[in-house]
């Protein structure tokens, strides 16, 4: 479903992403793993176009070339991408965050089942759905940005350190969350410093070090890899 | 007790200017955080636009307020083209003391422009009288039309920009790009459109000031703009910049101030008082009346 051959970013001189291919099939939940700085974060900016490509590197979904596709049209060709630190609307209330994850959508009927959607996965929001953003705890916050991604009942949803900076608890509360959305079909490319716990819900991982894919494989083989436990998992 | 009336009648009919002008300046500024210095020169241009069209309005049998219509469409071409041309470009390439320069040297050109225009030049104009002249007592207090019109359209300006940017798609797509550019392009939005929108909008509110403004004031010259301009910056700033209501609680602090210096202490001294009023927020609240301070959560 999404095909990445041979990614190239530049930051200036600086060589960010040398050359990454990787895939992700449908109803398939990916994880892209690895440490502070080896371009995760850059990897998921350029599939949505936030950051430009360098020419040659293919990013493709469904057949779609995503390279020529403006990063505000991106998620018209049905790939959300909840980012890094969440981004929710502050001054915004839960609600009106949701409403503008369907700010493309214009069928008022289509915007009602999303949030229908987006409220029987989280509960929660649908609590606190008059409440300002901004005044919503970090595990909340991370819903709303989950749930303002699915408004659009996108095809594959690209999720950019989901846990950071959550307390144990919630970090599994918010993973249960996405094993729940990857076993309701939902496509799922996973960006996660917290290697454990993304290599338990993934079908397949990818490693990502200083700007290559060092390993992929099953999720289960690089839990068991020796280079793999002592790198990242602290075994 | 009449006089106290006036006065406010006064206050509120300036501070209705102050505020629409200011809007314009904080609608930006919370959109790119951006002081757009140029912003009081839009109400130059619309000031001349009236000018020149208001035989045109009278020519086909409208009243010569309609020229603002006029006003409106080249203002608010002049605040995307000055946002196109000088400021994006810049803003992708610099720093933001760059693009802050940028906005000094756009006010300083139009200005200029304006001058090196043999049809505007370096001596005042005077504008044609805009609403009906006199107005109506209520007890011992006048009401000029000038004034209740003044009032009555900046107020209800006032209420449809609220409510655009609350209940409308495109004023919400508004809120996200100032609140965050990259999670509003997620969203599916043009920025760079949702920043022209503002520029036209702000620039469109500069002339309906400019048309208030000399309703009172018929005379108008190439820097009035920037004299008026630094008013409404204040009010903006006053209020908190970037915040919509803000800036219209900050234009009639402003006007009210004013008005009441000039009444009951000196005319001379009212420009003095409304800096002092902006130091004094100032150092109890830096953000402005209405603003916050707190960091944003990351």
């Amino acid at each position: 479903m999404l095909e990445i051959k041979d990614l190239n970013v530049f930051y200036g001189a600086i060589h960010a992403l040398k050359g990454i291919s990787l895939t992700v099939e449908e109803g398939e939940l990916v994880s892209l793993i690895g440490a502070n700085g080896a371009g995760k974060t850059t990897t998921l900016h350029a599939i949505s176009g936030l950051i430009p490509s360098a020419p040659g590197s293919v990013v493709s979904l469904d057949g779609a070339d995503l390279r020529k596709t403006p990063a505000n049209k991106i998620i018209s060709m049905g790939l959300a991408h909840v980012p890094e630190g969440r981004h929710v609307f502050a001054r915004m209330t839960v609600e009106e965050n949701l409403r503008m994850g369907a700010y493309i959508l214009r069928d008022q009927k289509q915007i009602a089942s999303g949030l229908e959607l987006v409220y029987t996965h989280f509960p929660r929001l649908k609590e606190r759905r008059r409440q300002l953003a901004g005044t919503l705890s970090g595990g909340e916050q991370q819903m709303l940005a989950t749930g303002r991604a699915l408004m659009t009942e996108p095809k594959i949803l690209l999720m950019d350190e989901p846990s950071m900076g959550l307390s144990p608890l919630l970090v599994k509360e918010i993973f249960a969350i996405i094993e729940t959305l990857h076993k309701s079909g939902i496509t799922i490319l996973l960006v996660e410093q917290n290697a454990k716990m993304a290599l338990a819900v993934a079908d397949r991982a990818y490693v990502l070090e200083t700007g290559k894919i060092s390993m992929s494989g099953s999720a289960k083989e690089l839990a068991e890899d020796d280079r793999v436990r002592k790198a990242y998992l602290g075994a | 007790m009449s006089t106290f009336i006036q006065t406010v009648i006064v206050g509120l009919r300036l501070g209705s200017v102050y505020a629409l002008i200011a809007l314009g300046y904080t609608m930006v500024y919370g959109i790119i955080r951006l002081i757009n210095f140029a912003h009081g020169d839009f109400i130059m241009v619309g000031g001349y636009t009236i000018i020149f069209t208001v035989p045109l309005a009278l020519a086909l049998g409208l009243p010569a307020w309609a020229a603002v219509l006029a006003a409106i469409a080249v203002c608010a071409l002049v605040g995307m083209g000055t946002e196109i041309i000088a400021y994006r470009p810049v803003r992708k390439k610099g720093t933001n003391m760059s693009a802050l320069i940028t906005a000094i040297a756009m006010s300083l050109f139009l200005e200029n422009l304006a001058q090196a225009i043999p049809a505007i030049g370096p001596n005042p104009k005077v504008a044609d009288q805009m609403f009906t002249a006199g107005g109506f007592r209520i007890g011992s207090v006048t009401f000029e039309y000038t004034t209740v019109i003044t009032i009555v359209i900046s107020a209800v300006i006032m209420v449809v920009l609220y409510m655009f940017t609350q209940k409308t798609r495109l004023g919400r797509a508004m809120r996200c790009v100032s609140e965050d550019k990259a999670a509003a392009t997620l969203m599916g939005i043009n920025v760079n459109h949702t920043i022209i929108l503002t520029f036209a909008i702000g620039s469109a509110l500069a002339a309906v000031a400019a048309l208030m403004y000399m309703a009172q004031y018929p005379r108008i010259y190439t820097t009035l703009g920037s004299d008026l301009g630094i008013k409404a910056f204040v009010s903006a700033v006053l209020g908190g910049i970037g915040i919509i209501p803000g800036a219209v609680l900050g234009g009639f602090v402003v006007g009210l101030f004013e008005s009441f210096t000039t009444s009951y202490i000196s005319s001379s001294l009212s420009d003095a008082v409304v800096f002092l009023i902006l130091i004094v927020v100032l150092l109890l609240k830096p953000a402005g009346i209405m603003g916050k301070n707190v960091g944003e959560k990351v």
